[in-house]
């Protein structure tokens, strides 16, 4: 059962229950919808941007524990930074969770994420941890 | 496993009880689990025999059907065409020319919407489905509707998920044009009541389809008794191979139906100024159908009427009783579709969990569960819930493996306290 504990990390379970950043912003705010269609999951992220920066960043929906904990702990990560770090984390999100080697420079950039590694046991499930953040890039590039 | 002997002793109880041995893929393990599959409405595991008779017709008749007067052809015919009289007898249909092979269930409804559908059903008129159906019985009509500019109407389930049939009458319009309802609804496992729909709709003149996907391998049908106009199939869900189904139709409505797809083995003569089409079932079958296939299909259906239907429909009834009561032992767990009539599947949701993690978690423990919304999302809608996890069981399962899922759905609620 290693593998599930892998997965099912208490960070992860603790971030399902009680999501950091969960609602939605005021306008002017740009925001995207993301959705799932193999599982119905869904997602509305909404983000403030000013000179660049991530000012603010919320997101809202239906997800299993995988998406609903990667949603949470991804608006912890890029608040605060510059638009284009969306696209950069992810990349190297991407990287760690289905990659066979993963690279090993990002563990530093990636911090809190890195627990998500556990999900490239189970390529069922990538797309349930990454969907929060195609949800942020489309967020941005609509911008 | 490969070398069991088939224990074939009729009617008898022990027969239903080894059934199992049948089922190569069965016997293996998932993370160390012996498999348990509870995904028998997304497809069922196919017995020996199924195999054995695709196999046969590769390894020896490989040949294209209708065209050859060479031995392997005429060979390959033969056994394709016994296959077709089989499901004849099967469904008990008047005719062979009145089965129909196709992909499955949704080629067969695609089918009856882009030939009976497009040149009967005229702007303004109406076509009766019901909230439960697949989105495979919805779609079609909703491409038809665009084409034809003719609109939906919808027969209402209650939150036992039974059809509400009061208003049956008033929904049955001198517009509706057709009526297109599932038999067993592969989210909730109710067993609609089509006897008295299509009595009602014959009653105004109105054609009615059955999607039997999720009825034809738990019981009898007959297509004549029930006289319905049309019903489809597909055979992955009753122990046959992917990739073939069966559309029945009368042979009255099909004569008049034009073509569906146009190619070889669909025509009777070919000119540049003029084509004339091929008699019944072939005008519907153009190219080169899915010999292997309809052979395997063939296979299934004389393993599974090997069985007493009664037998199989007691046992399944039986596991449907046991797994009602003993899933209500999880804490916090909510059966969705709790129909009076039903098939032996269970789609529930566990309070705070998504369907996803319990699917994944299950899977661990080698549980094989569909968890989604089964593509049925109007169903999802109703119940106001994104998904469901679905167990989904047939003749081959146990009591045992109800057990064992009842066991590791206490431990995902562990993970989840």
């Amino acid at each position: 059962m290693s593998n599930l504990n892998e997965l099912y990390q208490q960070v992860i379970l603790d971030h399902n229950k009680n999501p950091k950043n969960y609602g939605q912003l005021p306008p002017p705010c740009c925001s995207a919808e993301g959705k799932n269609p193999l599982c119905g999951d869904h997602i509305d992220v909404y983000l403030t941007i000013e000179d660049g920066i991530i000012k603010d960043l919320k997101f809202e929906g239906d997800g299993c524990a995988i998406s609903k904990a990667s949603a949470s702990i991804m608006t912890t990560v890029l608040k605060g930074k510059p638009v284009e770090a969306a696209n950069e984390y992810l990349e190297m999100f991407q990287d760690l969770v289905t990659s066979d080697q993963p690279n090993e420079e990002h563990k530093d950039k990636l911090g809190k994420m890195a627990i998500f590694r556990g999900v490239h046991e189970f390529p069922a499930r990538v797309k349930c941890a990454t969907l929060a953040w195609h949800t942020v890039k489309d967020a941005v590039e609509a911008n | 496993m490969m070398n069991q002997p088939l224990l074939h002793k009729k009617d008898s109880l022990t027969n239903i009880e080894s059934a199992r041995l049948s089922f190569p893929a069965l016997d293996q393990s998932i993370n160390d689990h012996p498999l348990v599959y509870f995904d028998n409405a997304a497809t069922t595991h196919k017995p020996l025999s199924v195999l054995k008779s695709i196999d046969q017709f590769y390894s020896s008749y490989n040949s294209n059907v209708h065209r050859g007067v060479h031995s392997l052809s005429q060979k390959a015919t033969e056994l394709y065409e016994d296959a077709r009289k089989t499901i004849q007898g099967f469904i008990n249909a008047e005719s062979t020319q009145e089965i129909i092979f196709v992909k499955g269930t949704t080629d067969a409804i695609n089918l009856i919407a882009q030939t009976y559908g497009r040149s009967n059903i005229q702007a303004g008129d109406e076509i009766l489905i019901t909230e439960m159906e697949h989105h495979s019985n919805i779609v079609p009509w909703q491409i038809l509707a665009e084409q034809n500019d003719c609109k939906l109407n919808i027969i209402p389930f209650n939150d036992n998920g039974e059809l509400i049939l009061e208003n049956i009458d008033h929904l049955l319009t001198s517009k509706t044009k057709l009526v297109s309802i599932v038999h067993a609804s592969n989210s909730l496992g109710t067993i609609n009541p089509i006897e008295t729909i299509i009595r009602k709709a014959h009653l105004k003149g109105i054609p009615v389809i059955i999607d039997a996907a999720q009825s034809i391998q738990h019981g009898k049908i007959d297509v004549q008794k029930l006289d319905c106009d049309f019903l489809a199939f597909s055979g992955h869900k009753i122990y046959g191979p992917t990739g073939i189904g069966v559309l029945y139709g009368k042979k009255a409505l099909l004569e008049k139906m034009p073509p569906y797809q146009g190619g070889g083995d669909m025509i009777s003569y070919v000119s540049f100024e003029k084509t004339t089409y091929n008699e019944l079932p072939y005008k519907f079958e153009a190219g080169t159908p899915n010999i292997a296939g309809g052979i395997g299909l063939g296979a299934a259906i004389e393993f599974f009427q090997s069985y007493n239907i009664n037998n199989i429909i007691a046992k399944e009834q039986a596991l449907l009783k046991y797994g009602q009561q003993k899933l209500l032992e999880v804490p916090g767990l909510k059966l969705i579709g709790t129909a009076e009539n039903k098939t032996a599947l269970f789609s529930f949701v566990l309070k705070g969990i998504h369907p996803h993690d319990i699917g994944t978690i299950l899977n661990q423990y080698g549980i094989a569960v569909r968890s989604g919304h089964h593509c049925t999302q109007p169903v999802m809608t109703h119940y106001k819930i994104p998904a469901t996890v679905r167990a989904s069981l047939v003749f081959y399962n146990t009591e045992r493996e109800i057990d064992f899922l009842v066991e590791k759905l206490h431990a995902v609620n562990e993970v989840f306290k």
